[in-house]
């Protein structure tokens, strides 16, 4: 990335009035500034509810304090490390990937990310375990912990499966450059007529499963990977043809998981 | 002290999760692509910055955030304050008395997503790509009046028990809609917005809202309508990203019409 296009730095152009000491300064303080902007909306949210709506004083003022800075170093620290690392990793790869001319090397590699980042992620690891209960529940399986956790871990096993599937296809589509609408609105019909057919119990989790799968590492890399993608083919636009992988990869878990739920 | 061990216990578990797509990046460089990767010591800070950043920023968010979310979550959904102490066992609701829980719905879903570093990143990249023209606070803010209608609509169905699917494929038939007469360019960013608002911040507070209200109204069931916030959420921003488009192509529209009038 050009240093100039990264919104949390800012390149003064004249020195201040302490000269080259302000201006480190000031720049060191930028990302922490931008940051501060981000988070400032959620602490106005919190404190109009808490002392005007539910007319309470806020608890713990100090460790909230504190919690707060964190937040704001932890996110200047991550951008910055996205620019260093995981943008120029995923364009690299990407040029690589084209300059090696295999396709299905390239394949093979989408669908590793995908399933990769996915079958781990905590959040749907949570919500796989929440699925087993509400199966449990509706006597879909038995209630012994055994069928459960095979329930969940099967469901985990389909979310990635759907992730991966969902790259690959991604990464087809930017290579033979059609537009990511009609595949997009075909996906909406499949989840349309699943819906249909697929036991009641299983839709909020299927639907809610789409948004759960990308996680805050794999979005800048898959990312990275498409919009590399795109300006390494001739003839690909990066804004029409290198969005659209994180689309896909929450499209395809709410079909599968309702395939799921059905078969199962 | 005590601080410091879960300090190590939260970075511990990124380090789990980070450490699985490492190995399949420098294991597809180094066997498949044969190439060693440039600037390597540049590229290992920037993935010690990003460990490091994620776990500060959830170490921050679970002492600062997320307990007071919840905590107002449950109290703003809580019987008592909508009906005042004296109520009696709740029978049936309106679905007017839960204003108060609309209107936090947005309030929160919009704060949260400010401040969710996946759409910071996808923002970041599309303000690259589009040469300036898509700004990034832009982006975030359409997105994040997105979650707020759609968090704010998921409440109202959690409230008034109406069937999930029926939002969502209305959501589906405008979000077609407006793909006929948005602008190209900016199709495939608003399809993929969608994916990138509920992670890190929202998700928890999302989350804590929709149980606590299918908890305590009368005929829901958290198990099952306690989900599908998440889903109004990543469909919402959809819709918003390209009304912001429509918006901006219309308003140079009618610039240009302007100047070329005088």
């Amino acid at each position: 990335m050009h240093p100039a296009d990264n919104p949390l730095v800012t390149h003064p152009h004249k020195k201040g009035p302490f000269g080259g000491i302000w201006t480190k300064i000031r720049k060191a303080s930028e990302p922490l500034i931008e940051s501060a902007k981000a988070l400032l909306p959620i602490l106005l949210v919190i404190g109009f509810f808490q002392l005007l709506v539910l007319r309470q004083p806020i608890p713990n003022m100090g460790q909230m304090l504190w919690g707060a800075l964190l937040v704001l170093l932890g996110l200047a620290l991550f951008v910055r490390g996205l620019q260093m690392a995981l943008f120029p990793i995923g364009e690299e790869m990407a040029h690589n990937f084209v300059r090696k001319g295999n396709l299905w090397w390239l394949l093979i590699f989408a669908f590793t990310l995908g399933f990769g980042t996915t079958v781990a992620e905590p959040a749907l690891i949570a919500i796989s375990q929440e699925a087993a209960r509400i199966a449990a529940a509706g006597q879909v399986i038995g209630n012994s912990v055994e069928a459960q956790n095979s329930y969940a871990t099967g469901l985990r096993l389909t979310v990635a499966l759907a992730v991966g599937i969902a790259l690959v296809v991604g990464v087809f589509r930017i290579l033979k450059g059609w537009p990511v609408q009609y595949l997009i609105i075909g996906g909406y019909f499949g989840v349309v007529v699943m819906t249909f057919f697929a036991p009641p119990e299983i839709i909020g989790i299927a639907y809610d499963s789409g948004g759960v799968t990308t996680s805050t590492v794999t979005v800048p890399l898959v990312a990275a990977l498409g919009i590399g993608l795109a300006h390494s083919i001739h003839g690909r636009d990066p804004l029409i043809d290198g969005f659209g992988l994180i689309a896909f990869a929450s499209l395809t878990p709410m079909i599968f998981v309702m395939a799921y739920g059905m078969l199962y | 002290m005590d601080g410091l061990i879960h300090f190590g216990y939260t970075m511990l578990t990124m380090l789990r999760d980070v450490l699985p797509i490492m190995a399949i990046l420098f294991g597809f460089q180094i066997l498949v692509l044969r190439r060693p990767i440039k600037n390597q010591a540049r590229v290992a800070m920037g993935l010690v910055f990003v460990l490091l950043g994620l776990t500060l920023f959830l170490e921050g968010l679970e002492m600062a955030l997320f307990p007071i979310g919840r905590l107002m979550a449950t109290q703003l959904t809580a019987p008592e304050f909508i009906y005042g102490s004296q109520v009696g066992e709740l029978l049936s609701v309106r679905w007017s008395d839960y204003m108060w829980v609309y209107v936090f719905a947005a309030a929160i879903g919009f704060a949260t997503t400010v401040a969710e570093p996946a759409l910071l990143a996808v923002a970041m990249k599309a303000n690259q790509v589009s040469g300036g023209t898509i700004t990034v606070r832009g982006l975030r803010y359409a997105v994040a009046i997105g979650v707020a209608v759609g968090v704010a609509l998921g409440v109202f169905r959690i409230v008034t028990g109406t069937p999930l699917h029926w939002y969502i494929i209305c959501g589906y038939i405008v979000v077609m809609i407006q793909t006929t007469f948005a602008p190209k360019l900016i199709i495939p960013l608003a399809y993929d917005s969608g994916g990138v608002t509920t992670s890190t911040v929202t998700v928890p507070l999302v989350a804590a809202l929709g149980l606590g209200l299918a908890e305590t109204i009368p005929g829901r069931s958290p198990i099952l309508d306690g989900f599908g916030l998440i889903a109004f959420a990543s469909l919402f921003p959809i819709m918003a990203v390209m009304a912001y488009a429509q918006l901006v192509e219309w308003k140079a529209r009618r610039l240009k019409l302007r100047t070329e009038q005088e």
